[in-house]
């Protein structure tokens, strides 16, 4: 049973990782927007 | 009306994976050999058709991008690039968790292995081009790089058609002994439906971040140009 929560743990890590990092992108990307803007 | 859609398509995608995580974990049948351990199978070969969908995408924009010299194909072709890497990930993460219960090994080099791990490669190595080549004509460098990409990805599906290998031969379409337990193919099919329309989202959203990057980038020059007198066209 381990293999197997492992696996679908893993999975969903690097999914939630992948969202969370794009998250900081869009965050990032729209604080630079408001520096051209200032 | 796009936020909307988004939404509603965004719930769809959370229920169709909160059943499929149900259908995999309680719903299916427990398999007679393997056992529990089987289960990973659920995530394992969605994970990899979203993967070769991805790079698939990937292939086409990048194919468009060199043909029109149009930013929305290449912002399209990174967003499916990147998920492709991602999906890809767990491919690889996965299949030793799975293989050392059943093989007795965490990894073995034949083809369909070896040539998913190339895969993954050819992939960082695209993401890492875009990313750290400075100026020039990157975007176009990386969409000749996809196209290498996507030969292994056809490499990768038709691996374990083509030669003998350590990874189990195909469950579908494999010839007359291949296929699965209606309970178990229901729950993969849920699965399927449910990590393609993950895929297409996370797509969806990493394609509109990567539009506004090219709108932010494409300001800072502007203002650059503005700054040293130069007048753009």
């Amino acid at each position: 049973m381990k293999f197997l929560y492992a696996a679908y743990l893993i999975t969903w890590a690097v999914i939630i990782i992948y969202i969370l990092t794009m998250l900081h992108g869009f965050q990032k990307v729209s604080q630079e927007m408001r520096d051209l803007e200032r | 009306m796009k936020s909307k859609l988004f939404l509603v398509f965004a719930l769809v995608t959370l229920g169709l994976l909160s059943w499929g995580l149900y259908e995999a974990l309680i719903g299916a049948p427990t398999e007679a050999t393997m056992g529990p351990v089987q289960r990973i199978f659920y995530y394992h070969v969605p994970c990899a058709w979203v993967m070769e969908m991805a790079i698939g995408l990937n292939f086409i924009a990048s194919i468009i991008f060199l043909i029109k010299r149009d930013l929305l194909w290449d912002a399209f072709a990174v967003a499916a690039a990147e998920v492709g890497v991602v999906f890809c990930s767990i491919v690889l993460l996965t299949g030793p968790i799975w293989g050392k219960p059943v093989w007795g090994i965490w990894w073995t080099w034949d083809a369909r292995l070896t040539s998913t791990l190339v895969l993954w490669l050819i992939y960082v190595s695209y993401l890492l081009l875009r990313k750290y080549s400075i100026g020039g004509p990157n975007p176009v460098l990386a969409a000749s790089l996809a196209i290498f990409g996507c030969i292994d990805a056809v490499f990768v599906f038709m691996a374990i058609r083509w030669f003998r290998t350590q990874h189990p031969q195909p469950v579908f379409g494999g010839g007359a002994n291949s296929g699965i337990d209606p309970r178990m193919l229901h729950a993969f099919l849920v699965n399927m439906a449910a990590f393609t329309m993950l895929g297409i989202l996370l797509i969806w959203v990493r394609y509109v971040l990567e539009r506004v990057k090219q709108k932010v980038e494409e300001a800072h020059a502007m203002k650059a140009l503005a700054g040293t007198g130069v007048r753009a066209r």
